[in-house]
């Protein structure tokens, strides 16, 4: 799908590639300046993954990964809206997300952190925006888990959210993060974020979301880029 | 005027979400690394590495790819031009995608746009694939210009003729002397 050139990436709204307080960066994140690019056919154009492409559990964590009975933990509905920087719903757009299950273990083999698997509980989901740019997931709140960045290190509680939006130029892979959280204060990958707008993260409890009888709610709201102010450039494909 | 959402890592546990069955995980991924089948016109297949400061390949990077089709038509029907491979199911953490080689505009080379996501990324970064064996195409496209001269063999994936079918070797460098032209964009 070709849609308008979006807005630049805003990096005093995005972490830098080097931040010395998260070590992985050091040999990973690339030392030499980005070059820019001006938007051409294949920077406003992007991959289109649509409601045909998610099954009738996909969006329920809590469901999607039972063997023989419910995962534990504290359920909880996920809901906010995708919107551009002009405050344009962004519709019909694929949202995926993985996260750690209640004792904060994740089922990727990788993790080998001391805490038990849930058998009914994958902690990987995909849904797609309504006409509004609404999105729902219903899911457990995951756990907090040590890694091996410093002593004693410990990630909050979070969700990974990845986004596409209008083009692959509004890619976004992110973070939800949980209100009042102790651990934040000590994240470097959060700390990342640069002050004034690492708070975007952090989702708000409501009650609006919580469902009687049955689960807590969280909004998390995400803002993508919007569109760009200057018009198609040089018809680079 | 609402602002942009920060940008946080993918981390280390990825694949189990985004490249399921890649990674033999019991649920499905919405794409991977076959763009195109074997009997596919102008298929290619593209293999490489990600590789850290020291040189080592990273085992836990996932790339995307975005592409024009033959005809040089992004999203047209029938090819998507969208795919995704992890790192971390090749012994030699090799990243391969089969698709077919994209048409380009007048005046301009064909290539890829490429998205790197990986633990050690706060944002992920851009980059884009030309072909070595349009080097009239690429001494004359517009964005390689814009490339110092010295760091545009970086965005060069090189045709393995030794290799059966049309194969291109591209290696993503992420920091180092050949440090790999990424692009903001």
């Amino acid at each position: 799908m070709i849609n308008a050139p979006v807005s630049q990436r805003d990096w005093s709204a995005h972490p830098p590639l080097i931040y010395p307080p998260y070590a992985s960066t050091a040999l990973r994140a690339p030392t030499k300046p980005l070059i820019p690019l001006a938007h051409g056919l294949a920077e406003s154009s992007g991959p289109v993954f649509g409601h045909d492409r998610v099954g009738p559990l996909d969006h329920d964590l809590t469901q999607n990964g039972r063997r023989n009975g419910e995962p534990l933990g504290e359920r909880i509905a996920v809901s906010g809206r995708i919107l551009d920087e002009d405050g344009r719903p962004v519709r019909d757009t694929l949202i995926e997300i993985w996260q750690a299950n209640a004792a904060g273990r994740y089922v990727h083999q990788v993790d080998q952190h001391a805490a038990p698997l849930d058998p009914n509980f994958l902690g990987a989901g995909r849904c797609v925006t309504n006409g509004e740019g609404v999105y729902k997931f219903y899911t457990i709140k995951p756990g907090a888990y040590p890694w091996r960045n410093h002593f004693n290190a410990w990630r909050p509680n979070h969700i990974h959210f990845s986004l596409f939006g209008a083009t692959i130029a509004s890619r976004l892979v992110t973070q939800m993060y949980f209100p009042g959280d102790p651990l934040l204060a000590l994240d470097p990958i959060y700390l990342g974020a640069p002050e004034g707008a690492r708070e975007r993260l952090i989702s708000r409890f409501s009650l609006d979301v919580a469902e009687p009888d049955f689960c807590l709610g969280y909004v998390f709201d995400i803002v993508l880029r919007g569109r760009s102010e200057t018009p198609f450039e040089g018809g680079d494909r | 005027m609402s602002k942009q959402t920060p940008s946080q890592t993918a981390g280390p546990y990825f694949a189990y979400a985004l490249t399921a069955q890649q990674y033999h995980y019991p649920n499905s991924q919405i794409a991977d690394g076959t763009l195109a089948g074997e009997d596919a016109a102008g298929r290619i297949r593209i293999v490489g590495r990600v590789l850290d400061g020291a040189g080592a390949p990273i085992p836990d990077a996932m790339v995307e790819i975005w592409q024009a089709d033959s005809a040089g038509r992004y999203g047209a029907e029938g090819f998507c031009g969208f795919g995704r491979q992890g790192t971390g199911t090749d012994p030699q953490g090799r990243f391969v995608f089969d698709t077919i080689k994209p048409g380009a505009a007048t005046g301009h080379a064909p290539f890829l746009t490429l998205v790197v996501f990986m633990r050690g990324l706060l944002t992920h970064v851009y980059t884009r694939l030309y072909f070595s064996d349009e080097p009239a195409a690429n001494a004359a496209d517009p964005t390689l210009a814009t490339v110092p001269p010295a760091r545009r063999p970086t965005l060069v994936a090189e045709r393995d003729g030794a290799a059966p079918g049309v194969l291109y070797r591209f290696d993503i460098r992420m920091q180092g002397e050949d440090e790999t032209v990424f692009f903001d964009l």
